[in-house]
């Protein structure tokens, strides 16, 4: 167990540094000498600045030396300066960082739940109506593109209805302390959270149904039938159990489709987290807050690539960790 | 081929799906011509709602431009888009994959772990950053949504070919002394088709969706209109006028769930092994 983490984690560290030496090039193909956009950005432009920063970043120096003081600051957490929000990258992340993974967690928590409930209804009722229905709603689900389903949902809830927020993370001015306040980000957590949560939802669905009823054909379960086991211990311990490895690979690749879908979330809602800081440093062309950004999200995917790793093979029944 | 078209046709998904594709297709090419309303110019005034003017039938936006001109010309883009993005996608992934899945060893090692890197970095956030950095226009957009989505076509043909390549027929070809380039375009990639084929067409649905999203975010190309754009820019205004934000989102949905359909019509017409039981 622990040689097989230690490999993963290996394994991550070097993709890490490959991004990274990416994220290196990415910013050398942005339009313009670096150093005249940074000038540009602090609001002088005369030459002596110019210069001034090209000899503070490096810039004048050879290109594998800037490669490496940049992989340098990255590792050691130092992300560049923001002269657009005049704070350096790594503080404006981390104080938004809590709130995006409040936000992906919870729908990747109430997609995950739903949609292996869904799917195992229509798996259990296949060819019944109800079976249709949710096959029918799980594909409209997944074709529907996130941004507009959030304002949808906004036009429904927000302003037809009048239940729930329709932005921000908190209500302004309120001041509230304790449960209140956890109730009131609670409320405006809703509507986000199902947004994205729907898409991946209609992908657990459809995923549970397809391998719940792959499994079901498998010999084991006729033995285990034969055993005279209840109908209910076999979905639960055999059936859904080995149906759930397909899903659990599936969470793991759309780890990346998640923190892309907040990007959109977040921008809609006025979710005060890094998805909405892209889309701010996608307007100001922030390049070094967006490029500090793509850099956190692919770090996340891959923590949560390792988790569903180790998942994986805690769920497996065929792999046995005692060896 | 008639095979195929008859259980294509035999699976209601795949017809539903044709048909609204075939739809889609003709919106895009003859829409302009028969509704030559320009979607950027100004024909009535503005926040006109819908269904109040037979010239105008989905009203007209912000700015007093007509939403259904829009939708029109729209689906030009999000097509356009989605097609040759594929096909860039395919154009890279399917030779990546041929020659991992062919070579093996150190060469698919290599060109795994390189496949597997484009995997791990999140998709959509290196689509925003390469289409921000080479600056919005219909090539940068087209380039980032292929850089994002040929890895998965990759893996798909080289399991493939890996598994092709120790057929009979293979060997044979190997053992006439036909070189390899020879074996891989006329012996194995024909008969690794038809999966490809399914992933194509849901990887055109993938493609719409990320079009739309980026022109949502402000990163559509400006000289072109397109569903994304429209819901972006009717966002603001979404509770004076939701048909703005409303009929683009349908067009968009619509147009995704034909494809998706393919694609499960076509497995089930192409793999009629996983087809039918549990249906």
């Amino acid at each position: 167990m622990l040689s097989f983490v230690a490999q993963r984690v290996v394994k991550g560290v070097i993709v890490l540094l490959a991004i990274i030496v990416l994220n290196f090039f990415l910013i050398r193909l942005a339009p313009g000498d670096p150093a005249v956009v940074m000038a540009g950005e602090a609001g002088a432009s005369d030459q002596v600045f110019v210069k001034q920063l090209r000899e503070k970043f490096g810039l004048d120096k050879p290109l594998p030396e800037q490669l490496f003081i940049y992989v340098k600051g990255v590792v050691t957490l130092d992300l560049g300066f923001s002269f657009r929000q005049q704070a350096p990258v790594a503080k404006l992340i981390m104080e938004r960082l809590p709130a995006t993974l409040l936000l992906t967690l919870t729908a990747f928590a109430i997609s995950l739940m739903l949609g292996v409930l869904f799917g195992t209804f229509a798996a259990r009722f296949a060819g019944t109506v109800l079976d249709t229905a949710i096959t029918v709603f799980a594909l409209i689900f997944y074709a529907m593109p996130i941004f507009w389903v959030a304002l949808m949902g906004i036009l429904l809830f927000s302003v037809t209805m009048d239940w729930l927020p329709s932005f921000g993370y908190d209500t302004v001015g309120a001041n509230l302390t304790g449960f209140a306040h956890v109730v009131d980000v609670a409320r405006h957590l809703v509507m986000p959270a199902m947004t994205l949560g729907l898409f991946f939802m209609a992908t657990y669905t459809r995923m549970t149904r397809a391998s719940m009823l792959e499994v079901k054909r498998l010999d084991f379960v006729k033995t285990a039938r034969a055993k005279g086991l209840s109908n209910a211990v076999i979905q639960r311990r055999h059936v859904l159990r080995n149906a759930l490895l397909p899903v659990v690979t599936l969470a793991g690749v759309h780890a990346g489709t998640l923190i892309g879908g907040a990007v959109i979330t977040e921008t809609v809602f006025a979710w005060p987290g890094i998805g909405r800081l892209m889309y701010d440093a996608l307007l100001q062309r922030d390049y070094n807050l967006l490029l500090g950004v793509f850099v956190t999200c692919s770090v996340m995917v891959l923590i949560f690539n390792l988790i569903t790793d180790l998942v994986y093979r805690l769920v497996d029944p065929r792999i046995e960790f005692a060896s | 081929m008639k095979q195929f078209w008859k259980s294509m046709l035999k699976s209601p998904s795949g017809v539903i799906g044709l048909f609204i594709l075939l739809l889609a297709i003709s919106v895009a090419v003859f829409g302009p011509m028969l509704f030559p309303n320009s979607p950027w110019r100004m024909v009535q005034r503005p926040f006109l709602p819908p269904f109040t003017l037979s010239t105008v039938p989905l009203g007209t936006d912000a700015l007093g431009r007509d939403v259904f001109a829009g939708m029109i010309f729209g689906a030009r883009v999000s097509l356009l888009v989605g097609l040759v993005s594929t096909l860039v996608a395919l154009v890279v992934g399917v030779p990546i994959g041929a020659m991992a899945g062919y070579f093996g060893g150190k060469v698919d090692d290599a060109l795994m772990r390189f496949t597997e890197f484009f995997q791990t970095i999140p998709s959509f956030a290196l689509a925003i950053v390469l289409v921000a950095i080479l600056q919005p226009s219909i090539y940068s957009i087209v380039a980032s949504i292929a850089v994002v989505s040929w890895p998965p076509v990759a893996r798909l043909v080289r399991g493939e070919v890996l598994s092709l390549r120790t057929r009979e027929y293979v060997q044979a070809a190997v053992v006439t002394g036909q070189s390899n380039s020879w074996i891989i375009l006329r012996e194995i990639l024909p008969n690794a088709l038809s999966p490809v084929i399914v992933l194509a067409s849901l990887m055109v649905a993938t493609a719409i969706l990320l079009e739309s999203s980026l022109a949502f975010l402000g990163l559509g190309d400006p000289n072109l209109i397109s569903w994304g754009y429209m819901v972006g820019a009717g966002r603001t205004v979404i509770r004076q006028a939701w048909w703005i934000t409303v009929f683009p989102g349908v067009a968009i949905l619509i147009s995704v769930l034909g494809l998706n359909l393919i694609g499960e019509g076509l497995n089930d017409a192409l793999n009629p092994r996983l087809s039918r039981e549990g249906r």
